[in-house]
């Protein structure tokens, strides 16, 4: 489903990725972690090429993002992405965030949209807010919204950022229990997340990236079994102790 | 001690309403145009292009750099004659048509400068949103980015509005009976100047006070 060989990128003179390499199959669910500037947030943007890559190539479903010819505005929509900050759109309702790219990139009719939105919304639990604005919203009530609107442009497969990062920890639950919902229905999921609970219920394959490098290409039972590098070691006493 | 006489307002009540006109319609062209065309330019200056980017950054620089006054002369004087050469000879009367397209195009200048500022207020996440969910660049300008700079720049365009509107007096220089025009010719034909003016001024006055009461309402409501 997902390619990623052998990718490299530069900012300028800085590298933030180094040759990285992995695949996720069909209906499988990695979880990538590693230390705050390890490149995490890049890795996982390049594969809906919001980041451009300077060597190596991407490819999502048989379609090759460093291919010229690529419609990358109609790869995106069938990836979904959901971000650390929410970044539902402020001026719009959450009907109106649910549909709008359903209409307009999709071109679905206003009904369709709609139908499709609800029942995404309805299933995240927040039907009762349909006609709020997000700045209404709890920040856990939406993420859960934000969820919604990726799933109902019926995604091939989903791209979490630190969903739950910048939530309040009394609202990382219900954003989590989505999240295992959606892995537990088969959905191909790749989540850049410290939530080792998560990790260990519902994901096949850890990732661990450091300096831009994929450290660590493990099972979930290796991962957490034996970690190999010292650095991945050190990462975990250090998350699962506080 | 100067003695006021208020006798001559009256009977021109529908004079000053006409050149009120005029001067609500050279504010209203130029806020249209002007932010239509400004946010052209911002998009320009803002975007990818190198060359478009520097000829907008040329053009904004260049109006803010030259008084008014003289934008409404040149365009009075300088690009009639060009037309002229273009068309022959029989143009008409282009005082309002040179007031209305030198106005417009200067202001799209301030504009742009202001419209510049509320695109880049609004985050990058939300631009990476927009373009996640298949947006092409152009729908995320236009459906994501664009209504909430605007949302934030309001107030700062609509003080930028009351400015133009004052500044409309300008056209003064080249004979076009706007407002302050109107006022001044009256007075002048009926010796009553002074009260002409202070009645015109009372005019600009109350309109300005009352639209800077309400841009700060608005801005007190978008604190919020
Ligand atoms: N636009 C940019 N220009 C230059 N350097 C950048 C840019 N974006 C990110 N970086 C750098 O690239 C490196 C990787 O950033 P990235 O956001 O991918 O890290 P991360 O693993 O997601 O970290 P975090 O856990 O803090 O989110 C960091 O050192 C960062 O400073
Ligand atoms: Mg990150």
């Amino acid at each position: 489903m997902i390619e990623i060989k052998n990718v490299s990128k530069w900012y300028g003179q800085f590298q933030v990725l180094t040759e990285c390499t992995t695949q996720v199959q069909k209906g499988e669910v990695i979880v990538v972690c590693g230390p705050s500037g390890s490149g995490k947030s890049t890795l996982i943007k390049c594969v809906n090429a919001l980041e451009p890559f300077q060597q190596g190539d991407i490819v999502v479903n048989g379609t090759s993002l460093s291919d010229r010819k690529t419609d990358l505005n109609k790869l995106r929509s069938h990836v979904g992405m959901v971000f650390q900050n929410f970044e539902l759109f402020p001026h719009m309702t959450i009907t109106q965030n649910l549909t709008i790219a359903q209409e307009k990139v999709l071109g679905r009719s206003k009904d369709e949209a709609r139908e499709k939105g609800l029942k995404f919304l309805d299933r995240v639990g927040l039907m009762a807010q349909a006609e709020k604005y997000p700045g209404q919203l709890s920040g856990g009530q939406q993420q859960r919204v934000a969820i919604a609107r990726a799933l109902a442009m019926d995604p091939i497969c989903m791209l979490f950022d630190e969903p739950t990062s910048a939530l309040d920890p009394e609202m990382v639950n219900e954003v989590l229990d989505v999240m295992v919902e959606l892995a537990k229905e088969g959905m191909t999921m790749m989540c850049v997340t410290h939530e080792m609970g998560f990790a260990r219920s519902v994901a096949h394959r850890v990732i661990f990236m450091d300096h831009g490098r994929i450290v660590e290409d493990a099972s979930k039972e290796d991962f957490f079994g034996k970690p190999r590098s010292d650095r991945a070691q050190q990462f975990l006493a250090k998350i699962l102790h506080h | 001690m100067y003695e006021f006489d208020w006798s001559s307002i009256p009977g021109a009540i529908p004079l000053l309403a006409n050149g009120l006109l005029i001067t609500l319609e050279v504010t209203l062209t130029a806020i249209v145009v002007g932010i239509v065309w400004g946010t052209i330019l911002a998009i320009a200056r803002l975007g990818s292009n190198p060359v478009l980017s520097r000829l907008a950054a040329a053009y904004v620089n260049l109006f803010r750099s030259v008084p008014l006054v003289m934008v409404i002369l040149w365009f009075y004087l300088i690009v009639p004659q060009g037309l002229k050469a273009i068309f022959g000879n029989d143009i008409g009367d282009i005082r309002l048509t040179s007031a209305l397209v030198a106005f417009a195009l200067f202001e799209a200048a301030y504009y742009s400068e202001i419209i510049r500022a509320g695109i880049q207020s609004v985050s990058k996440g939300q631009i990476a949103a927009g373009l996640a969910l298949g947006f092409t660049p152009g729908q995320t300008m236009r459906l994501v980015v664009l209504p909430q700079a605007f949302r934030n720049m309001t107030p700062l365009l609509l003080t930028q509005a009351i400015i133009l509107f004052q500044d409309t007096s300008l056209v003064y220089v080249i004979g076009l009976s706007d407002f302050f025009g109107t006022a001044y010719k009256v007075g002048d034909r009926d010796g009553r100047l002074v009260e002409l003016l202070l009645f015109a001024g009372a005019v600009y006055f109350v309109i300005c006070f009352s639209a800077s009461l309400l841009v700060k309402r608005l801005q007190a409501r978008f604190a919020k």
